[in-house]
């Protein structure tokens, strides 16, 4: 039962569907097919045991110029020209140019200007298109879903078998939208609308689905923005976000070094227009979420989902019946250092890190650049730095002079990685640190044992390292 | 892969929701470029009392002795109870070698987050989904001495030590491919014809791709 007819959803099809008929190749049955993956994107710590695997068979992956690697775990923030100072970190990065100099990938190397974070590079180069399936061995590739494409994380064996098959065997999963209606007021930014909503259907909410980001809202948001979104879909449980293509959409690929030109533009344009649920689409479960009612986010906990306004406070225990919630709150509020009921723009913060896949882009560095112009960062505060999310947005952003408004506020300028949002190279928290971080998950020890995460927007952190405390970053 | 059809074996008893892939192995074993050895660092943040790291001997650390894998009475356990949402977070496969590398071969929870869930079959280790009132059942009864489950693949029963039986659902391809063992890259390059066909339409309708 090969081909695009046995996979076909019958009547009106949602974004989901329609990517996912796309790409069967073999129908499975039980709702698994067996899905053609476009691109993959590769990158150091979870890719040296599946090209291992290829070789223990004496594989070759399938099609090459589908894959596109880069190293941006392990690589240092600091100068390079020394190279990575820590033997491990620089063995993965090693192992990563010599498998693909061994298979014939095309990389990135660390010295090369276009290096930076994954999920940053792929849309930046015109490597994500619309309507593409998109793979990488990280959680976050659900990034990517703001292009129309059909996007998910994989692990290491899932690696391997995409770059030997360029296929994967998926179980389908259900439609799920949340519809952001209406305008968000004035400061408020895609990383607050995001957290409100798994504040709102917690992490588990999506699991099982795809989620399709839809309303005027989202419209309304640049493709920095919607990426901002699409990347935390994964905190929400879903392998995968979704948002349909528009102009915004269209125009950010335009012109890009893997995007199409010429005739083929013009015929990708007009597929690309399809890329949006049917009128009469069917979703599995709907959320609607009102945008003007979404204030700047802070979290408070050890789960995305731990999250309240900042003019909110830090729950009460207490006052939660569940017994296994009130366990989870209470342990929370032990390794996060605060106190039930402890208004949140009182917590002070030691750190501030810009960056990550979720928050370092241009557009993420102009509107943190804003906020500090002209200020200095508090006495209280021992470190803030901003982490551009790949060379490109480094370069453009010292074009703009960016680098300069943040040095002279206080804030180290580095070069491009995924750095402190899981601290596998050199950036890392100490025990008991409080950070106000732009990054996506506030787990236990995700930044250093022992640290304490506080996820916020890049405008949020930007207000709180001048303020050496979280404030309404809209009073500011 | 190691094929799993039945077993028994000694629970342990995590009691903690939303169990993150960060916490079941911290990022700094991720730099191994191996898929084995992850063992002795499962759970690492909460199971010792130190910070550890990949060339730091876990023989020579203090172990927390609050954490419920210290103790001994769960000593060689090879299952594992836990919370909804177990295996949030990053795609880490390691996650799941951790916890097959220090001898578990399934988790039963109420739920779990979708890439780990599908880490798993990958590995020979089974994540078996039962109702929260199930679980909540299991968790109640685990507190007994050596408390052991059986986990019957083919039949898709876990039994308990009174002889009470769990049903649970699995798709049946990761089902099959489980009980055999199988080689799931093996299986899907018979399908090559069927990759090829669908590349020379697809290259045909949208030659961008191919680019």
């Amino acid at each position: 039962m090969a081909g695009r007819s046995s996979g076909r959803t019958p009547g009106g099809r949602t974004l989901y569907d329609k990517l996912w008929d796309a790409h069967v190749v073999a129908d499975m049955g039980e709702g698994a097919a067996l899905l053609y993956i476009d691109r993959h994107l590769v990158h150091e710590v979870t890719s040296p045991q599946a090209f291992d695997g290829l070789r223990l068979n004496g594989r070759k992956p399938w099609r090459l110029a589908a894959n596109l690697a880069v190293a941006d775990h392990n690589v240092p923030t600091t100068r390079r020209d020394s190279g990575i100072a820590d033997p491990t970190s620089r063995a993965q990065v090693d192992a990563l140019d010599s498998n693909c100099a061994e298979f014939g990938i095309t990389e990135f190397r660390m010295s090369d200007p276009r290096q930076g974070i994954v999920h940053v590079i792929g849309p930046e180069q015109g490597a994500t298109l619309p309507g593409m399936t998109v793979v990488c061995g990280d959680s976050h590739t659900s990034t990517h879903g703001a292009f129309g494409a059909l996007a998910f994380g994989i692990g290491t064996s899932e690696v391997e078998h995409a770059l030997a098959t360029q296929t994967l065997v998926q179980k389908k999963a259900r439609n799920m939208r949340v519809t952001v209606r209406g305008a968000v007021g004035p400061g408020i930014t895609a990383k607050d609308i995001v957290l409100a909503v798994i504040g709102r259907i917690g992490t588990a909410g999506g699991t099982g689905c795809a989620i399709e980001f839809a309303g005027e809202a989202i419209a309304a948001l640049s493709m920095e923005g919607r990426m901002t979104v699409c990347n935390m879909a994964i905190e929400a449980g879903a392998r995968a976000g979704l948002i349909a293509v528009d102009a915004t959409t269209v125009d950010y690929v335009k012109g890009r070094p893997f995007a199409p030109s010429g005739a083929d533009w013009e015929r990708a344009v007009a597929a690309w227009n399809e890329l949006h649920s049917d009128a009469d689409a069917r979703f599995d479960r709907e959320v609607e979420v009102d945008a003007a009612s979404i204030k700047p986010q802070v979290t408070w906990g050890t789960s995305p989902e731990m999250v309240a306004p900042v003019d909110g406070r830090v729950p009460d225990p207490a006052a939660e019946a569940d017994a296994v919630k009130r366990q989870g709150l209470e342990r929370a509020l032990t390794y996060m250092g605060l106190r039930p009921n402890m208004p949140i723009d009182e917590i002070a913060i030691d750190k501030v890190f810009i960056g990550s896949c979720t928050n370092s882009r241009i557009e993420d560095l102009r509107a943190a650049a804003g906020v500090v112009a002209g200020k200095r960062i508090a006495a209280n505060v021992k470190l803030a730095m901003v982490v551009p999310g790949s060379g490109l947005v480094k370069r453009q952003a010292e074009q703009e002079g960016l680098d300069r408004v943040f040095r002279a506020a206080g804030f180290e300028w580095r070069e491009p990685g995924c750095s402190m949002c899981l601290g596998m190279n050199a950036d890392r928290l100490s025990p008991g640190e409080r950070c106000a971080s732009t990054s996506n998950r506030n787990f236990e020890g995700r930044q250093g044992q022992g640290g304490r995460t506080h996820l916020v927007s890049p405008a949020m952190a930007a207000a709180a390292a001048i303020a050496g405390r979280f404030v309404d970053v809209r009073s500011v | 892969m190691q094929p799993f059809t039945v077993v028994t074996g000694l629970v342990a008893a995590l009691d903690r929701a939303n169990v993150d892939t960060d916490a079941i192995i911290p990022k700094q074993y991720l730099k191994s470029i191996k898929r084995t050895g992850f063992g002795p660092f499962l759970f690492d943040d909460w199971r010792y009392l130190d910070p550890g790291d990949l060339d730091i001997d876990p023989a020579t650390r203090r172990a927390n002795p609050d954490f419920v894998l210290n103790q001994p009475r769960y000593r060689g356990a090879s299952i594992l109870l836990a919370r909804e949402n177990f295996g949030c977070g990053s795609s880490r496969e390691h996650a799941v070698w951790a916890l097959a590398d220090y001898g578990f071969r399934a988790v039963i929870a109420p739920g779990f987050a979708d890439i780990f869930f599908n880490n798993s079959f990958k590995n020979g280790f089974l994540p078996i989904v039962l109702a929260p009132d199930e679980v909540d059942a299991l968790f109640r009864e685990a507190g007994a001495a050596d408390y052991r489950l059986t986990l019957d693949l083919p039949a898709q029963t876990v039994t308990t030590p009174s002889g009470r039986v769990l049903r649970f659902d699995i798709d049946p391809f990761r089902k099959d491919c489980l009980v055999r063992g199988l080689d799931e890259i093996g299986l899907t390059l018979q399908q090559a014809d069927a990759i090829r066909a669908y590349e020379a339409r697809r290259r045909a309708e949208a030659p961008w791709l191919f680019a």
